[in-house]
């Protein structure tokens, strides 16, 4: 199925989760947080919260700045 | 100097630091120990796999609280969501809230930041909002329950001090939560200003991390802050149009 995951577009096998996608980009979990088509998804759920097709990921951190 | 309470913690330095435009990390570290902060705010933005090292680190290294901002957010929606998620990657429901109208001057939208305020202080955060030197805007933010307001000296990073400084005085005056001048600092006397005109804090960014030596200018600022909440407690003279003797006019 086809996602979004922080405005680039991914192929990704059915039944992949929240915590898969955020593994794409980065290893850490924590100061990352991830919302799916802007509702937030918490840590606790990452695993257990499996994407569907053309679902938007965004995966956000402290950066420098305001 | 007296503590500044904020939603009820305490805080030794009056001095609120922002992020923005450090050259480096180092820099910005090397700045914020010089500023004495005690509270320093962070932009929350997509996850760039390829960063190395992280504003957070710095924070953490030098027990500094975090305080999550909303920049980059145009619509009361985004500051929501962006709030929410800063919540979620940062464990603070603090959030510096910051909805801009438009590009080119950043000022502050003040429908968009009433509603988010109202959502987010629903939704249990402690919320900060930046605005423009609005007195009127100012009270009804405090009325629907933020923890303090934040009104602008002049856009943000320009440098421009505080161009209306009757507002400011209005915003004070009239306000029991903390009043927080926000943008526009561009040296050490303009935070001292700030502070005379009774506000309780100041947060500033580019006027350190942009000046020729940020470390030593956050040592003018934190200096500057405290200087001003000296004057406020001790009462300025009033001004005079014509001298008036400080010695015996008579032998």
């Amino acid at each position: 199925m086809h996602v979004t995951i922080n405005g680039a577009p991914h192929d990704v096998p059915d039944g992949t989760t929240v915590a898969q996608a955020v593994q794409r980009l980065t290893a850490q979990t924590t100061g990352v947080a991830v919302a799916v088509n802007d509702e937030v998804v918490t840590r606790g759920t990452w695993a257990t919260t499996a994407l569907a097709d053309r679902d938007r990921i965004e995966i956000l951190t402290a950066v420098q700045g305001g | 100097m007296d503590e500044l309470i904020i939603a009820g913690e305490k805080f030794a330095s009056r001095l609120i630091m922002g992020t923005g435009g450090a050259p480096s990390l180092e820099v910005l570290d090397q700045a914020l120990v010089a500023s004495g902060t005690e509270l320093t705010t962070v932009a929350m933005r997509r996850l760039d796999p390829g960063a190395r090292g992280s504003v957070l680190d710095v924070l953490r290294s030098r027990q500094i609280k975090v305080l999550p901002n909303t920049a980059g957010c145009f619509t009361a929606g985004e500051a929501v969501l962006t709030a929410r998620m800063a919540r979620e990657a940062l464990g603070t429901n603090w959030v510096k809230l910051e909805v801009i109208n438009d590009e080119r001057t950043l000022l502050p939208d003040p429908i968009e930041t009433f509603d988010a305020a109202e959502r987010l202080v629903a939704d249990g955060f402690v919320v900060l909002p930046y605005i423009g030197d609005d007195p009127a805007l100012a009270r009804r933010l405090e009325q629907a329950g933020c923890a303090a307001v934040m009104p602008l000296g002049a856009p943000i990073g320009s440098g421009l001090g505080i161009r209306n400084p009757h507002n400011i005085e209005l915003i004070v005056e009239a306000a029991s939560v903390p009043v927080i001048l926000d943008a526009g600092i561009g040296t050490a006397s303009d935070a001292a200003l700030a502070m005379e005109l009774g506000c309780d804090a100041v947060l500033l960014a580019t006027a350190v991390t942009r000046a020729q030596r940020p470390d030593l200018m956050a040592s003018a600022m934190r200096a500057a802050v405290q200087a001003g909440r000296l004057a406020r407690q001790a009462g300025r003279i009033p001004r005079r149009r014509y001298a008036e003797a400080s010695s015996p006019t008579t032998p």
